[in-house]
């Protein structure tokens, strides 16, 4: 049985069809990519399996679980991470207390015990902030872990919120364009990190434009043209495949 | 979270406890109670307004309801004032409760409108009930006694507020760096990113509300027992603003800033007494100014100015 099943999902935002009866299964352990032309639905594929958006018919099962219409800190609670496109750092924070806010669901959210600053809790802080530190080494942000959010470039927030994701300790991640808007160093570095991630038996569904980079680390990779699925397989397949070449690869691929 | 923000404790600490030595007379004392209960109210809401980033324009409602639990249960039905004062917070941690739940399902500023309403409500209320609460007049308050020991004089007075305060920076503090503290600044920070880590954003807002609302009807009791006297005025929709106003011009997301918020705002209508007429002008000139030229608030602004953080 696959981890993630999607059958015939569709959302409408008014008569804008941005997803229409998309299906595909992804097995556990893989790098599986979602690729296709800007305002192909992509993003809104991962809003859909994530819980940001409900939707409007079709089916999301997590090992075999109807996940569908619940809620983002439902599907957290199942082993589901999420980074975004278009950064959601908090800036009102450190950097190590963003990656902090990920292991939310392991903690004691305890308010009273909280407020009368309980032993116990403050021990688990304390071990918390030096496995963030950890993280954050881990994903090459090592140097910046007492730095405010707003005071980090745009690379760095970019694997802040990987680190902030992986501090959830998911089974199943999803990366949205972690390499867009990244100069070519830091492009493979996001590459390597991605591998990294794999490696540890995590499974990654990743957004991306960077083709080198989703021919690379992919074992399945699907293909959205216009909200509809255009094609799916192994990157060879894909490569090969005409209606794909047509709407997106173009002649040089 | 700077490890020495506790550091400022300490000071808050040692100055309540040199204030009541060195202040000139009794007037001052009065002021010094005033400002410190303000204080307490204004760290709630500031843990509302600026760590959250939800915003209550109804909180003097709330105040509302702990002094007049605190003056009628005494009065009409004889009911010891520490239990007078825990039902006022009950009932307004309730209120509070069963108006945020809803709101918070929506998206936008609707809690402003909502929290706006239920202090105009409250503020109603109490002047029409005159047969309970006297009306536009007010009424009386019994005196609080503890453990067969009445506090009548401020400086009795003085210790207990110094102490609420005391407790409350501390507590505050501790929340701020906790995993219920993370997970409020980060909903205020980015709503979607604290959901997809599994923070149940309804679920804080209405907890901190319901906290930050419980925390005003507490120090509504003690306005209320304190000052002997209660009247619709606590709950004016005018007094709501005045407590926000102190979370801006103090800082939001400031501890400190609450602190120095209410010590100001509770001060400068008393200084400004002399402009005669013209002190509301004054007043509304000064807040102008802080906004244009301090718009993070006071300790935030100088904080950065002087490269240490709160």
């Amino acid at each position: 049985m696959s981890m993630l099943e999607v059958k015939d999902l569709s959302i409408h935002f008014g008569g804008v069809k941005a997803v229409q009866n998309v299906s595909f299964n992804i097995d556990s352990g893989i790098v599986y990519s979602v690729i296709g032309p800007n305002g192909a639905g992509k993003t809104t594929l991962f809003n859909l399996i994530t819980g940001v958006y409900k939707p409007t018919t079709g089916e999301i099962k997590l090992d075999g679980e109807a996940i569908h219409g619940k809620s983002p800190n439902q599907l957290a609670q199942r082993g589901v991470a999420r980074t975004f496109q278009n950064l959601q750092i908090c800036m009102n924070m450190s950097a190590v207390e963003n990656v902090m806010v990920g292991a939310h669901l392991r903690l004691d959210r305890n308010l009273v015990k909280a407020a009368l600053r309980f032993p116990g809790l403050k021990k688990r802080d304390r071990e918390l902030r030096n496995e963030a530190a950890q993280l954050m080494d881990f994903v090459g942000l090592g140097q910046y872990v007492e730095t405010r959010a707003d005071a980090m470039s745009y690379g760095a927030l970019k694997r802040l919120e990987i680190a902030r994701a992986l501090a959830m300790k998911p089974r199943l991640i999803f990366l949205d364009e972690p390499a867009a808007g990244l100069n070519p160093k830091e492009t493979i570095e996001v590459d390597h990190l991605v591998r990294k991630i794999a490696d540890s038996g995590v499974t990654v569904v990743l957004v991306e434009h960077d083709m080198k980079m989703v021919m690379n680390l992919s074992d399945r990779i699907l293909v959205l043209d216009y909200g509809k699925k255009l094609a799916e397989g192994t990157g060879e397949e894909i490569r090969k495949n005409p209606d794909v070449i047509a709407a997106y690869l173009g002649a040089h691929a | 979270m700077n490890k020495n923000v506790y550091f400022g404790l300490y000071l808050v600490v040692a100055i309540l406890a040199i204030l009541p030595f060195v202040v000139p007379n009794s007037f001052y004392l009065d002021l010094v109670i005033r400002m410190a209960i303000n204080a307490v109210i204004v760290l709630g809401l500031n843990l509302l307004i600026g760590f959250a980033g939800q915003i209550s324009l109804g909180h003097a409602g709330f105040l509302g309801i702990g002094a007049y639990a605190s003056a009628v249960l005494p009065t009409h039905f004889g009911w010891h004032p520490l239990l007078a004062m825990g039902a006022g917070a009950a009932a307004t941690g309730i209120l509070a409760a069963l108006v945020a739940r809803p709101i918070f399902k929506l998206k936008g500023h609707y809690l402003a409108m909502a929290t706006l309403g239920l202090g105009i409500i409250i503020n109603i209320a109490l002047r029409n009930e005159a047969q309970w609460t006297g009306g536009p007049d007010g009424m009386p308050v019994p005196a609080m006694g503890l453990f067969g020991f009445e506090l009548t004089s401020d400086k009795q007075w003085y210790w207990v507020v110094a102490l609420l305060l005391s407790v409350s920076v501390w507590a505050s503090l501790n929340l701020i760096d906790s995993p219920f503290g993370r997970a409020l600044r980060a909903l205020h920070g980015s709503e979607v990113a604290s959901q997809v880590v599994g923070v149940d954003v309804v679920r804080y807002k209405v907890a901190i509300f319901v906290l930050s609302a419980v925390f005003a009807s507490l120090m509504g009791s003690v306005t209320a027992h304190y000052v002997g006297f209660v009247s619709p005025n606590f709950a004016d929709f005018f007094h709501s603003i005045e407590l926000v106003t102190m979370v801006v011009i103090g800082g939001m997301a400031s501890v400190y800033g609450s602190l120095v918020g209410a010590v100001l705002l509770t001060a400068l209508p008393q200084a400004l007494a002399t402009f005669e007429g013209w002190e509301t002008v004054v007043f509304g000139a000064i807040l102008m100014g802080c906004m244009i030229f301090l718009p993070k608030g006071l300790v935030p602004t100088l904080a950065a100015k002087f490269g240490k953080g709160e």
